[in-house]
């Protein structure tokens, strides 16, 4: 839209600019760049259709098909699915993963937004926040080993801690804590960048704001609920659609800390599409698990984004 | 208070990282009589030497690792190149999509784009599972082709941001360069480019990032020892290791490989860094 009347007002500029060099009043023919359109898109067109929107149908395709990867797709129509509704693996992979989406985005979110506001009052320090973004940088396959190690019941450095605290040694692999040690895992890791990108936003709320509440003698816990969280809420919330979404896909932390064969507590959907289609050889019910993945993560954007919008319409 | 909140958040934030490198440093001896030592009583190069497969087997042995050659320096160098490739074509290409659909006029442009941002909502596995059938229909499996295939040319997010930022540049700029007569691609090439360095480096840093960390579809694609890259190795390293009594210090020598890159990328480019997390957060 604003493209559009960006480009009608730049013409005329042009034409004027045109006019007065040749010193004529012919306008300038309406400027279109189908021939070198294409030469600019060609990459990037090849690389959707290959590698997206092919695979995309593939992938609808496979999930009502019988494919073990060996032998060429054959159709079965909705078997995969009803199968699907039967299959206690897949139910438990789906509610392993909500289990952990959501300890991990109630943690993580509460933790960066207390660092966020910690950051926005106190300090611009430039190494503090490179510092926090430091576990972000690192593969989730460091991650996973570096606290595998620390974790570890024996020599585990955790373990130490609790014992130097007065208490007992914590199995942190065992069937009870080993989701919620994972999502605490990735808390640590992704907290510092979710903080920064929530530390951004806080960066665009007028300074003055806080100036007159320090004015009229407001603490600071209450510029944080009356000023920040509010005015925060837009960003909040579309920092909130993207990590749910990247939590529901984590994948590389149980895969190496279970070195491939997770016990059922922790066999997350990623995990049991790839076991599926990798260990098992079963494509097309592992593609028909992932559609059950897409409209799940479908409907969450949906409501997600209905609430961000609201939030928008809400500030005015 | 809470200066006490944020320095427990940057000791909570380091001491991992302190803790792998002590570890890397230790004999793998005294792993059990050091568990807790703040420094270890006889530090050691060992474990390092041993991922740059610099020792023998029997040396290998000797330090708790399982005997078997490990070279971290061939991983660590295929994971550059896989990053590196993946990084600067791919916001090449994007650049010269986002120029088109920011710019150019032609038919269907609003259309086209709208697909490709659609295209943001497909959980990866979903086209994952397929490109794995058509890379290896193409006997394309441990090559670097079938490893970068998929995000070579392009994603839909970087077409997306880089879009979003030639938008912002007034169309004034370019438009004199085209009647001067050096065309659509010496006007981008010339002009745009210079002027979206931040912008580009930006999107650049972000996917080298994304493709250092990487880890499924090298894990599936890349396997075999010449395209194999530093996460799979990292998790190949363990499975090989005990069970029982995992190679810790070992594993600690490839973790620290691992982070030392990222490390160095993050010192030299730290604050642009920073920063462009202030222009993809929040658009």
């Amino acid at each position: 839209m604003s493209a559009l009347t960006g480009w009608t007002s730049s013409r005329t500029a042009a034409a004027r600019r045109d006019g007065r060099l040749a010193g004529s009043r012919r306008p300038r023919r309406p400027r279109d760049d189908r021939r070198i359109a294409p030469l600019f898109i060609a990459p990037v067109l090849i690389g959707f259709a290959v590698f997206y929107v092919y695979p995309t149908v593939r992938g609808v395709w496979y999930s009502m098909t019988d494919y073990s990867l060996l032998t060429s797709p054959s159709y079965v129509g909705g078997d995969n699915y009803s199968q699907l509704l039967h299959d206690d693996q897949f139910w438990n992979s789906l509610k392993v993963t909500a289990y952990y989406v959501g300890i991990n985005i109630v943690s993580q979110t509460v933790l960066a937004l207390g660092l966020a506001a910690l950051m926005h009052r106190l300090t611009r320090s430039a190494v503090l926040r490179a510092t926090l973004l430091l576990p972000w940088l690192v593969p989730n396959v460091t991650v996973g080993l570096l606290w595998a190690w620390l974790l570890d019941a024996n020599l585990g450095f955790a373990n130490h801690l609790l014992h130097a605290m007065g208490m007992g040694t914590v199995s942190f692999y065992s069937p009870n804590w080993a989701m919620p040690s994972v999502a605490l895992v990735n808390t640590w890791a992704y907290t510092g960048y979710t903080a920064l990108l929530l530390y951004a936003g806080m960066l665009q709320i007028p300074q003055e704001l806080y100036e007159s509440a320090v004015v009229d003698g407001a603490g600071e816990f209450r510029m944080f609920r009356r000023i920040t969280l509010p005015l925060l809420r837009p960003i909040l919330a579309l920092v909130l659609v993207v990590s749910l979404i990247g939590s529901f896909q984590i994948f590389d932390t149980v895969a190496v800390v279970y070195r491939g064969s997770p016990i059922p507590e922790t066999r997350v959907i990623y995990f049991y599409i790839y076991q599926q289609a990798f260990t098992f050889f079963h494509m097309g019910y592992a593609s028909a698990v992932a559609m059950v993945l897409v409209v799940v993560l479908g409907l969450l954007t949906f409501v997600q984004l209905r609430l961000l919008r609201a939030s928008r319409s809400d500030l005015g | 208070m809470a200066w006490a909140i944020l320095i427990a958040a940057v000791v909570v934030t380091v001491f991992p990282f302190y803790w792998m490198v002590r570890t890397a440093l230790t004999p793998a001896g005294d792993l059990f009589a050091d568990s807790h030592a703040l420094w270890p009583h006889h530090p050691t190069l060992i474990n390092f030497e041993r991922v740059l497969g610099m020792t023998s087997s029997e040396q290998n042995r000797a330090a708790g690792g399982s005997g078997a050659q490990i070279n971290f320096l061939w991983y660590t160098l295929n994971s550059i190149i896989y990053s590196g490739v993946i990084a600067i074509a791919q916001t090449f290409f994007c650049a010269m999509a986002g120029y088109a659909f920011a710019r150019l006029r032609f038919p269907y442009r609003d259309a086209i784009f709208g697909v490709l941002v659609a295209a943001l909502m497909v959980p990866p596995i979903f086209t994952l599972l397929p490109n794995f059938t058509m890379v290896k229909n193409l006997g394309l499996m441990n090559t670097f082709a079938g490893l970068v295939a998929p995000s070579v040319l392009m994603t839909p997010f970087a077409v997306f941001f880089l879009r979003q930022f030639f938008l912002s540049i007034p169309r004034e700029v370019e438009e004199a360069a085209v009647l001067d007569g050096v065309g659509r691609w010496g006007a981008f090439w010339r002009i745009i480019v210079p002027m979206s360095r931040g912008p580009l480096i930006t999107i650049g840093l972000t996917t080298t990032v994304w493709a250092w960390k990487d880890y499924l579809w090298p894990l599936l694609v890349g396997r075999g020892e010449h395209t194999r890259v530093l996460t799979v190795a990292l998790g190949v390293f363990l499975q090989q290791s005990p069970n029982t009594q995992p190679d810790w210090t070992g594993l600690m020598a490839g973790s620290t490989l691992s982070v030392l890159p990222v490390l160095v990328l993050l010192v030299l480019l730290g604050k642009r860094l920073v920063q462009s997390l202030n222009f993809s957060g929040i658009k």
